[in-house]
């Protein structure tokens, strides 16, 4: 790792401690590290539009490929921009309507086809009656398998239903439906809860990538700034712990 | 003009397109792929209300600061500042040799400080931030998961089944933890994220009839 | 105050930090865990080991930074797979971060494949990854279902240049490849509602061969997509990350966390039993 980079990382590893300072409790570090990312990532994403979109989908089809058809959707676009104005605001809902008209256009027969047909086929499977139990401790392909996805499917709709009361029978079904429902929030919670930690760990793995680059004297770009930029970061943290350990107790006592 | 011609729009182009689905004639395929390419440009201007509105609360903020003479300047300064500070460099690369501001082609996107900015500011700023959420995910696993009734007992016994699925360290409960959860991410849970996906279909293909047949207005806004 | 009434108005900041240092013991414990693969990711593996010399493999990598723990190491693992394999790579980046994380992942693999290795008992030699003949970067464009919808007609309607911007009919991998039929595999990598736009108006329409992989958020609500047949394979989160490493034999980040996953797992279900014991105790004594 040369001295920039090694700079350039240590200040990421500044960014990271300010955000998880947030979980003692708000204070300026956190507030500069959240008001700088928005401010750089709203900067990145003109960048990118601007670089990714607009110049080679719009100006370089006007300017460069001379194809003055063009100028019809820039326009149109730019009539999005009277949305600030209260007289001439009415102009942006004709771009905006043909946008919603072909989006709501292309979902009616593509959702139906993805979330419902195909879904609706895989539904009615057959059920295999020859391995009802299945060959070993719950079996994901034994039949009684088949018709729990089927009666759950089934019941998770009924349960949707809301045009009916949940009564009588129609109401036990709806009820077996909520049930098979918590049983795929837990199971969606678990993974949530893998998801989660798995962010922490990243942060962690990076933090360590930095801390070894520090001692790393054996990188042809070493230089003692790399172990006094980790013991002063490290050093910093550990005296606003120290100053903010001492406001504790100051209060608990004042308090007792 | 105002409130008719937009209707009028959504219902033209929505049925153009559910028409276009089943009908694979060259004509139509044209026309499809010609409204496809306008409608992204109109698009991302769109995007750019957002950039715009970002800049100008940023800068209300900052001129009622001078005014009323307190410090709420900083941190709108700190995010316009940011703002600039890569999109500077995100314009400036070098082409045949020669550096400069280039509008019309990619050499800003090689620009090594706009690079910098991305790998050293966005990525720990923003995996930062989403990181905090393992602590809350705890702290909410603490003081909210109880087990009152059935349905939250179900829950919860799904949920640690899952989480138990890969640990080595529970003896002879390990593979019997793994093929538990095999069995609920394929069967039960399978059943229930079904007829969750169905459900939607339904919504998003109802919502959508609406908003050809101009039903659904909310696009519209006031007036 | 009882013990337990004491336990329920812990401060949190007790738990951050008993959680905060469980994890970091365990990272520096240095051990590893075996890993069980699911056929949902062996699947994955199996597909691109099955694909000809040659073939095109499109990889969507539309994630931002937030998700970059689960699914970058994901990415690394199936990307060099697909090189070693001598895959041509299409890639598009369809979330606003995206571009900057492929870029990522590029910049390293390429890097990485500079070096001879062995996966799996077979030898691997350096090999030049080369911009245009081995794999090819579209960029971003915002609207991700008019894009996949917009590629399936063809490429260059919605990517007339890639991200540096060359024209697509000027780089050699593109010659002869207009749309999806000329995609022998499609793996989208993302952890927002782009999933579903690939499924809804991508393999719906243009029945691809298509697999997701996904933040462990979302994974479990994919998986009637799996038993229907519209995806071939789900990776979900990092265990479908370390599972990928596993059969690639490449071991990476995922692998190198899931021993911090067991134990903070561990701790987050002794809170739930400590809560709920608490919990009880306290409505018996309510009710007594």
């Amino acid at each position: 790792m040369d001295l920039t980079t090694f700079l350039w990382t240590t200040f990421g590893i500044y960014l990271t401690i300010s955000i998880f300072s947030f979980l003692y409790k708000d204070n300026p570090f956190y507030k500069f590290t959240e008001h700088l990312f928005v401010g750089v990532s709203a900067g990145y994403f003109v960048i990118i539009l601007w670089h990714n979109s607009l110049a080679p989908n719009l100006f370089n089809k006007i300017i460069t490929d001379h194809v003055w058809l063009y100028f019809v959707p820039g326009i149109a676009g730019l009539m999005m921009f009277t949305r600030f104005s209260k007289k001439y605001s009415w102009i942006s809902r004709w771009p905006l309507a043909a946008y919603i008209g072909i989006s709501a256009g292309l979902a009616i027969p593509l959702e139906m086809s993805a979330r419902v047909n195909r879904q609706l086929y895989a539904s009615m499977a057959n059920i295999s009656w020859d391995n009802f139990w299945g060959p070993g401790f719950l079996n994901t392909t034994a039949g009684f398998s088949d018709i729990i996805v089927l009666v759950g499917a089934l019941a998770g709709l009924i349960y949707f239903f809301f045009s009916k009361a949940h009564t009588g029978t129609f109401g036990a079904i709806a009820k077996l439906g909520l049930w098979i429902l918590m049983i795929g929030f837990g199971t969606s919670f678990g993974f949530t809860v893998m998801a989660r930690i798995s962010l922490f760990i990243n942060r962690i793995q990076s933090m360590e990538t930095w801390r070894v680059a520090s001692f790393n004297t054996a990188n042809e770009h070493y230089s003692m700034i790399f172990p006094l930029a980790f013991y002063g970061i490290l050093l910093l943290v550990l005296a606003y712990a120290i100053v903010q350990f001492i406001k504790f107790m100051k209060e608990r006592a004042s308090a007792a | 003009m105002k409130q008719q011609l937009p209707i009028a729009l959504v219902f033209i182009f929505g049925l153009f397109m559910v028409f276009q689905y089943f009908v694979p004639h060259e004509t139509s395929e044209e026309a499809y792929e010609f409204l496809l390419d306008w409608i992204v440009i109109i698009g991302i201007f769109a995007l750019g209300l957002g950039i715009w509105s970002l800049i100008k609360v940023n800068w209300d903020k900052i001129a009622e600061a001078r005014r009323n003479n307190t410090r709420e300047w900083f941190y709108p300064c700190v995010t316009m500042a940011g703002l600039l500070m890569i999109i500077i460099p995100g314009f400036y690369g070098t082409k045949d040799g020669v550096s400069g501001f280039y509008f019309l082609s990619s050499e800003g996107l090689q620009n090594s400080f706009f690079r910098q900015l991305f790998n050293y500011i966005i990525v720990p700023a923003q995996s930062t931030m989403f990181a905090l959420l393992a602590f809350y995910i705890a702290s909410a696993a603490y003081r909210a998961f109880r087990a009152r009734n059935i349905l939250s007992t179900l829950l919860l016994g799904a949920a640690l089944i899952v989480m138990l699925r890969f640990n080595p360290y529970i003896g002879p409960l390990s593979p019997i933890f793994a093929d538990m959860a095999n069995w609920l991410l394929n069967v039960p849970n399978l059943a229930a994220k079904r007829a969750i996906v169905i459900g939607i279909g339904l919504g998003v293909v109802a919502t959508a009839m609406k908003v050809v047949l101009g039903i659904e207005r909310g696009y519209m806004g006031k007036g | 105050m009882t013990l337990f009434d004491k336990m329920m108005t812990l401060d949190r900041r007790w738990i951050f930090l008993f959680l905060a240092v469980v994890c970091f013991i365990t990272y520096y414990g240095k051990f590893q865990i075996p890993i069980p693969v699911n056929s949902e990711v062996r699947s994955v593996y199996n597909k691109i080991e099955s694909l000809p010399e040659g073939s095109i493999v499109f990889l969507g990598i539309d994630y931002d930074p937030s998700s970059q723990a689960e699914l970058h190491p994901m990415t690394y693992a199936i990307m060099e797979h697909c090189f070693r394999r001598k895959l041509g790579v299409l890639t598009a980046a369809l979330s606003q971060n995206g571009p900057g994380m492929a870029e990522q992942v590029f910049m390293d693999v390429v890097d990485s494949m500079k070096l001879p290795r062995e996966y799996n008992g077979v030898e691997y030699p350096a090999r030049d990854i080369v911009k245009g003949v081995d794999y090819v970067f579209l960029g971003y464009k915002p609207y991700f279902s008019l894009i996949i919808l917009g590629m399936g007609q063809n490429f260059r309607i919605p990517f007339p240049a890639d991200y540096y911007g060359t024209p697509l009919d000027s780089i050699p991998m593109m010659q002869g490849v207009n749309n999806y039929d000329q995609v022998a595999f499609v793996c989208d990598l993302t952890s927002g509602n782009i999933a579903d736009a690939w499924i809804s108006y991508g393999q719906s329409r243009f029945n691809f061969d298509m697999a997701l992989g996904l933040t462990g958020v979302m994974a479990a609500d994919y998986y009637p997509f799996l038993n229907s047949g519209q995806l071939i394979g789900i990776m979900g989160g990092l265990f479908g990350a370390a599972q990928y490493e596993q059969l690639a034999d490449n071991a990476g980040l995922a692998k190198d966390g899931m021993r911090v996953q067991v134990f903070a797992h561990l701790v987050i279900i002794l809170f739930i039993i400590i809560a709920n014991v608490g919990f009880f105790m306290s409505r018996r004594k309510q009710g007594n």
